[in-house]
């Protein structure tokens, strides 16, 4: 590709995602006092991680087994009151184990 | 209220993203150099666009010689949930974060960075963010040039393994909450339902995952917000 088309491309996927970021962030500087309003937003954060987690999360590894008993590891790790980098790495070495034992069937 | 502020706290909490970035980030890395761009214009991407699934769709665009049209509308409805996010951050925002670190910090404001701000009770401010945001962005960066560069120096158990050490991230800010409260256990349960349900049903499954994502949070949030509303001094 020609590097000013590369360019332009890249200008414009930069700036439509950083407006999308910066435009709310920018513009709401108030506490918002509508208790629906902000219940909504108190809600928001478990909401779209669950919806980004699942099903997504079982199309990230190499089997869908593998992502099963990684996403139970992890939810048992996290239910236990382990941090967010722990959670994170059991989930991954819970993974490379299942695939190396699935590896050898 | 408290009000999180260390740089060297901010440091520690970012540092599991900068994890889960590295992995993703190599594999995006690969997929770039591999569908023909050069490593540096993966590398430019990656340190100007910070988004994971925006960028894989953005990369056949560009390299099909896709309209600008066609590039702003997948960025649009890809990555229109962070607007939501960042609504929502918006509300956690410290006293210390003025309007030029907004304009900063929302540059990195990705859903790993939102769940984690969003993770801590209070309010966070400008030196925790910039701690929080710094080894993510780095590792964003730094795993997308040797991706790229070298994608073959780690074998493909490691990288399938690290597939999941993004949403080890997610499961480890929702579980504690779901735990210790009903109606967000419900909006949860309620938001994975949907989600499922715009997976597999027909003609739902054809609508972009984008709004998809938007669609789901939207409905279980409301659905939870008028339900079970939060007093402002739970809220936090």
């Amino acid at each position: 590709m020609e590097q000013s088309k590369f360019i332009i491309y890249l200008f414009v996927a930069a700036t439509t995602t950083y407006l999308i970021r910066m435009l709310p962030l920018l513009l709401i500087k108030k506490k918002i006092a509508n208790k629906f309003v902000v219940s909504f937003l108190y809600y928001i954060p478990y909401a779209v991680l669950s919806v980004m987690t699942i099903p997504a999360v079982f199309y990230a590894t190499d089997y869908y087994t593998s992502a099963v008993i990684g996403v139970i590891a992890g939810i048992v790790a996290a239910y236990l009151g382990q941090s967010l980098l722990r959670v994170a790495c059991l989930s991954c070495l819970v993974v490379f184990i299942a695939e190396s034992i699935i590896g050898l069937m | 209220m408290k009000e999180h502020n260390s740089f060297v706290k901010g440091i520690k909490d970012g540092l599991p993203i900068c994890l889960g970035y590295l992995s993703v980030s190599f594999a995006f890395g690969i997929f770039s150099v591999s569908n023909g761009l050069s490593v540096i214009q993966a590398l430019l991407i990656s340190m100007t666009n910070v988004t994971s699934a925006g960028q894989l769709a953005a990369v056949p665009i560009m390299l099909s010689g896709g309209s600008l049209i066609e590039l702003f509308v997948s960025q649009l409805v890809i990555n229109l949930r962070y607007a939501l996010m960042s609504v929502s951050l918006s509300q956690k925002l410290g006293k210390s974060v003025k309007t030029l670190d907004r304009l900063l910090i929302s540059f990195v404001n990705t859903d790993e960075v939102f769940a984690v701000a969003s993770g801590k009770f209070g309010q966070v401010g400008k030196r925790y963010l910039y701690g929080l945001i710094l080894t993510p962005y780095f590792g964003w960066s730094i795993g997308t040039f040797i991706g790229a560069s070298a994608g073959n120096i780690l074998p493909q158990s490691v990288v399938s393994a690290l597939g999941i050490a993004i949403y080890g991230m997610f499961i480890a800010i929702v579980v504690p909450v779901v735990k210790k409260s009903k109606p967000t256990l419900f909006c949860v349960m309620g938001a994975i339902a949907l989600s499922l349900i715009f997976e597999f049903l027909p003609f739902l499954k054809n609508i972009p995952h984008g709004f998809v994502i938007i669609i789901c949070t939207c409905v279980a949030s409301t659905l939870a917000a008028i339900i079970a509303p939060v007093s402002v001094k739970d809220e936090v």
